[in-house]
């Protein structure tokens, strides 16, 4: 006889598996670091291109890395977050994934 | 050294040897081996450490394909380059025509370059900045030259592409 109560103790790993699932859509942001080297300008087409941002909106972020060392730039899920920071490293961007508090 | 938008190519005429010979030098100042720090910055970590299965899955899948991306780009700016060894005349000024479709490997080229370069020279936020620096009279101050000079080329190919 099959009891649900048996079975759910007996599967364990159907409870680790929710909670790495869970753990995964937490969400997370996308940071850029400040760097002396990559151009102003450079920097704002690559916010433009990668999270299609206006102009002035990129330009802000742009100035929020070069004022404040950092600049967060997206918050979602985990997977786009590494997409979009692979993307930003495609450009040689400075960029982290983050867990957010 | 004059540069301007010529139908579908970005084309820099006038370039005199030394300009030209610092062209040349692109490609190989993207090699980031055995440059200190260099490697960590090309190919600098997603995450902060504590991440570890991030950044292990970084290192097995995103950065073979990011170096990928890099050498693409490097072979494009290399292939565009072979336009200046045609010259029969040494020291003749002479002309290189950027397709427009390679603006991207060339921003991606020169940024390695500069990148690469600030790495090897160790160059401060000062440095870069240092506009009204004296005369080149080290390998360091032609770094810096150098780094300057690719940021002239990839601002002219920004402000080219903002213009469509």
């Amino acid at each position: 006889m099959h009891s649900p109560l048996k079975l759910s103790v007996e599967s364990p790993v159907v409870e680790k598996e929710t909670r790495a699932a869970e753990e995964h859509d937490l969400p997370w942001q996308v940071v850029v670091h400040n760097d002396p080297v990559n151009l102003m300008s450079y920097v704002t087409m690559v916010f433009q291109k990668v999270f299609g941002y206006t102009r002035e909106l990129a330009e802000r972020h742009m100035l929020e890395v070069h004022h404040q060392g950092r600049s967060i730039l997206w918050c979602g899920m985990r997977e786009r977050a590494e997409l979009y920071v692979q993307q930003l490293h495609g450009y040689l961007l400075l960029a982290t994934l983050e867990r957010t508090n | 050294m004059e540069i301007r938008r010529h139908g579908d190519c970005i084309e820099i005429s006038e370039l005199d040897p030394f300009l030209a010979e610092l062209l040349r030098q692109v490609p190989e100042s993207t090699n980031a081996q055995g440059v200190e720090g260099a490697q960590e910055r090309l190919f600098s970590s997603p995450a902060a450490e504590s991440e570890r299965e991030i950044c292990a899955e970084w290192k097995l899948y995103v950065e073979p394909e990011l170096r990928r991306l890099f050498e693409t780009a490097t072979q494009t700016v290399a292939c565009d380059l072979q336009q200046l060894n045609g010259s029969t005349k040494p020291f003749a000024n002479c002309t290189l025509r950027i397709p427009a479709r390679n603006s991207d490997a060339w921003l991606n080229a020169l940024n390695q370059a500069r990148l690469v370069i600030a790495a090897k020279y160790n160059f401060s936020e000062a440095d870069l900045c240092d506009h009204y620096r004296s005369p080149i009279g080290s390998r360091r101050d032609l770094g810096l030259f150098q780094v300057n000079f690719y940021g002239f080329l990839q601002e002219f190919i920004l402000h080219e592409l903002e213009k469509g």
